[in-house]
């Protein structure tokens, strides 16, 4: 053992050579914060979660022989005296944004350890979030009024009101989920919880990761089902 | 610090934040098309630029190092195995289930608007 295997992490190379350094000199594999990695492994099993959901959806759609409700017309909503296609799903689409937005202005604020801004910036990404969650109950009690079931609804294939419950429904628990979780570390940002603590301010970084996580999965459902 | 991606400018971020509302504009507006090869093209080009966005910028992976990027996009690459035997499969289904059971002869309602 050479005294520069030791002294890793002093000069890491960068590239292709600091792959190789990385997995095979005797260290840590990942120059991050143990919770930073954790979460990412995290995000990648929800990623496996939302794709076996979306695939799923992609096999029925394909083996049913009834046709497929169309999303555009199911989903319009009256504005105008017209009825405008998607309305409402484009307007969550905005403001999921607007909140990863903010959530990425809260990561670098809290790094500048500018503890007020970064509570309002993680507050008002928290409140974006209830009113996405809001927005989707709107959704769901307008289609169950419409009698569209997990089992069957009017519009055509059956497979159509399992798929959309399960994944919006799988997605706005994990919207919900964040919202708690913001808010959770927000007020702790804001009473000084991490001034003096030996990670500091990743823990923004890593909630930060959690919610453009649940946009980025926002980004395939609005793909998939509601454009395809 | 073996973590270099914590102080940028905040000026990446509100262009990312710019590009991601363009990219979504761009995506209701294919709605708007008719159904299509060139449709579907760019459903996925605005997909997977919003979704390359998203990742490399908001959530900093640009700025990791390769051990974490492979580690994580990596793996998400075997899920494109799944999709290409489910999509067989499922035009398998479909084919025996009309060979069997003939076309659908569902009744089908035209969502309403009140």
């Amino acid at each position: 053992m050479s005294e520069a295997v030791l002294d890793s992490g002093a000069a890491e190379a960068p590239g292709k050579q600091g792959l190789v350094d990385d997995w095979s000199r005797d260290k840590q594999v990942f120059g991050v914060p143990w919770g930073k990695a954790m979460m990412w492994i995290f995000l990648l099993s929800d990623t496996f979660i939302f794709s076996c959901f979306l695939v799923g959806y992609m096999m029925v759609r394909i083996s049913t022989t009834d046709p497929w409700p169309n999303p555009s017309e199911v989903f319009a909503l009256e504005a105008f005296g017209h009825p405008v296609p998607l309305l409402l799903i484009a307007i969550m689409t905005f403001i999921l944004i607007t909140s990863s937005g903010t959530m990425a202005l809260a990561v670098n604020m809290g790094y500048r350890r500018d503890r007020n801004k970064t509570f309002w910036l993680m507050v008002a990404t928290a409140l974006l979030g209830a009113s996405f969650v809001g927005m989707q109950a709107f959704e769901w009690s307008k289609l169950i009024s419409e009698g569209v079931r997990p089992w069957g609804n009017p519009f055509g294939a059956a497979q159509f009101g399992s798929s959309f419950f399960m994944i919006t429904g799988f997605h706005g628990l994990h919207v919900s989920a964040g919202v708690i979780y913001l808010l959770v570390i927000a007020f702790r940002v804001r009473r000084g919880f991490y001034e003096n603590r030996p990670g500091g301010y990743e823990i923004v970084e890593i909630t930060g990761l959690y919610w453009h996580f649940v946009d980025l999965v926002w980004v395939f459902i609005f793909a998939f089902f509601y454009l395809w | 610090m073996a973590d270099d991606g914590t102080q940028h400018p905040l000026k990446i971020y509100w262009i990312m934040w710019i590009a991601l509302f363009v990219l979504s504009s761009f995506s209701y507006a294919t709605d708007f098309m008719d159904d299509g090869a060139l449709r579907t093209s760019l459903i996925l080009l605005f997909m997977f630029a919003k979704a390359g966005g998203i990742v490399w910028i908001f959530m900093h992976m640009g700025w990791e190092r390769w051990a974490l990027k492979l580690a994580i996009l990596g793996p998400p690459v075997a899920i494109l195995v799944l999709i290409g035997l489910m999509s067989l499969e499922g035009n398998y289904i479909e084919g025996s289930r009309i060979d069997n059971y003939g076309e659908s002869t569902m009744e089908v309602a035209t969502p309403g608007h009140h």
